[in-house]
């Protein structure tokens, strides 16, 4: 409960420009220069914040002609950025803050026959992000040495629900524009939102880049799950109450796991905890 | 070994995000998050 109402917090936190729904326009402030650690585009007409994601890709795709113009800006605000977060907290903002996750783990609740998501699938994130927000915006540009942000503009399904659907709402001129791109995204987003009821945070698991980027901190942060294997009975209640399907007596601080503590609560023998490492104790 | 990485980890990320800072990074982030691209959300 605690954790839900912290989701929707953080939801109205990073949109609360309501304002602009009246203005017809996207908030245009100076904390659009701050980066948020989650999945909410910066495109949507209430966003205060930069997407990550697409802050670092709209660098990537300009990163000739800043070496051009001898700016030599390669994304190291962003960059810099994720690694702070993810060497704190790993992929905890996944499961306390990202409206993206929250509105996958409302979706889940649907009454429907659950499918798993095969143990190979989740190595599809880094794929993603490797190739679609750094190897592809650098490599294919145009003839100014401009790229485009691939994943922004091919896939990212909550930039389509949180961006595409209401500008298309507010902005009359932009229903003109409509074409086969955006059919496709739309497509994409019915797909993931089915894929939402049936399986457990499918986006999260097996396409977030920014939830690659954080798993990649999992197990060096500086918060870590710790299980304790003289009380562990492998009664599986962590595992079926945990939202990405992990198993964490088998895999403490697993690349998937969100952090959402779940487990934690749900463990009757006490087996489960977190820390902030600062002893020699946490190592063992 | 695990904190050491951790503390290196996280001292290479602050370095990193203040030279982006110096950069003028956090100005070139905002002009591209304050504009509507179309063809990011594939209208257009």
């Amino acid at each position: 409960m605690r954790r839900k109402l912290i989701q929707i917090i953080s939801t109205l936190a990073a949109n609360p420009a309501f304002i602009s729904l009246y203005r017809k326009e996207i908030y245009q402030g100076n904390l659009k220069s701050i980066c948020v650690p989650i999945l909410n585009c910066h495109a949507c007409p209430l966003a205060v914040g930069a997407c990550p994601i697409g802050s670092l890709q709209n660098i990537l795709i300009s990163v000739r002609a800043s070496f051009a113009i001898t700016q030599y800006h390669i994304g190291l605000y962003v960059i810099g950025f994720l690694g702070v977060v993810g060497s704190f907290v790993g992929k905890m903002p996944c499961g306390w803050l990202c409206p993206f996750g929250f509105l996958q783990e409302i979706f889940y609740k649907i009454p429907s026959p659950k499918i798993s998501i095969h143990r190979a699938m989740p190595l599809l994130k880094y794929a993603f992000l490797l190739i679609m927000v750094i190897v592809l915006p650098i490599l294919i540009v145009d003839e100014l040495g401009y790229g485009q942000t691939w994943f922004c503009k091919f896939i990212c399904p909550a930039g389509t629900l949180e961006a595409g659907f209401p500008l298309i709402v507010l902005i009359e001129d932009l229903r003109s524009q409509i074409g086969l791109l955006f059919s496709w995204k739309v497509g994409l987003l019915v797909i993931f939102l089915i894929w939402m009821i049936v399986s457990k945070r499918p986006f999260c698991r097996v396409v977030c880049p920014l939830g690659a980027t954080f798993s990649l901190f999992n197990k060096v942060s500086l918060f870590r799950m710790v299980v304790d294997k003289d009380k562990c009975i492998e009664c599986d209640m962590c595992y079926k109450n945990c939202p990405t399907g992990v198993k964490v007596y088998e895999d403490t601080n697993n690349p998937d796991c969100i952090r959402c503590l779940n487990c934690v609560k749900t463990c009757k023998y006490g087996a489960l905890s977190f820390r902030f490492v600062k002893s020699k104790k946490l190592e063992q | 070994m695990k904190n050491k990485i951790t503390y290196i980890l996280l001292s290479i990320s602050v370095l990193l995000m203040i030279i982006g800072v110096l950069q003028g990074e956090f100005l070139e982030v905002m002009q591209k998050a304050i504009i509507i691209c179309l063809s990011c959300m594939g209208i257009g």
